[in-house]
């Protein structure tokens, strides 16, 4: 199972998901309409890496975070 | 030397801290930028969240990159609410010369807001409101759209 986590402003609890890929998670997301804005400007992260490409293989114990537009400061 | 408090941050003192903490350290150069909560649009304050594990990294990272000119890096900031007129966020650079540590805290800061995990919100009375339109979408997002 994969653990993703909706991190900051996004009010969604955790889920876990039987994917092996960052496209699955792509597919089952776009189907959630209070997702859908948060698509367009979410960054992600596996391990607490950032990453740039959906073809990232995911194993089990995977953790993903979608991280919204940031301000610190 | 990533320091996270909750609450507003006791300027004068993380600034004396700093100054002690290097005072022998042989830099020539202390250059310090302060944030402060700004009246603006009605707000009475802000508030923030903090993804931690990747603002390690990214802190980390620009540790490395300070070192590699004979610097380091501080930083301070807030977690949860901050009112009007106090400050959430204080970063400083030690350098040898002035020269590295004044373009070094000014490409830290401007890349802290673009990139740092932490997410800022606008206290307007019981509420807390996502500051969107003042916010960054990070390198890379839109990644599942």
């Amino acid at each position: 199972m994969v653990r993703v986590e909706f991190l900051g402003p996004i009010q969604k609890e955790p889920l876990m998901l039987e994917i092996t890929n960052l496209k699955e998670l792509a597919s089952i997301l776009q189907e959630d309409e209070s997702m859908k804005e948060w698509l367009e400007n979410c960054a992600v992260a596996v391990n607490d890496m950032l990453v740039c490409s959906r073809e990232i293989e995911l194993k089990d114990g995977d953790r993903v975070a979608l991280l919204p537009p940031v301000c610190g400061g | 030397m990533l320091y996270l408090y909750d609450g507003p941050l006791n300027v004068a003192t993380i600034l004396k801290e700093w100054y002690e903490q290097e005072a022998s350290s042989n830099y020539g150069a202390y250059i310090s930028f302060v944030g402060t909560v700004r009246s603006e649009d009605n707000i009475e304050g802000l508030s923030f969240d903090i993804y931690e594990p990747i603002l390690n990294s990214w802190f980390d990272a620009w540790q490395k990159k300070a070192a590699a000119k004979g610097a380091i890096i501080k930083m301070a900031h807030s977690r949860g609410d901050v009112m009007l007129h106090e400050s959430s966020y204080i970063a400083a650079v030690f350098s040898p010369k002035r020269r590295v540590a004044l373009e070094l805290i000014d490409e830290f800061v401007e890349d802290f807001k673009a990139s740092a995990p932490i997410w800022k919100y606008d206290l307007r009375g019981e509420k807390r409101v996502y500051a969107l339109e003042r916010s960054t979408a990070i390198k890379g997002s839109g990644l599942l759209k």
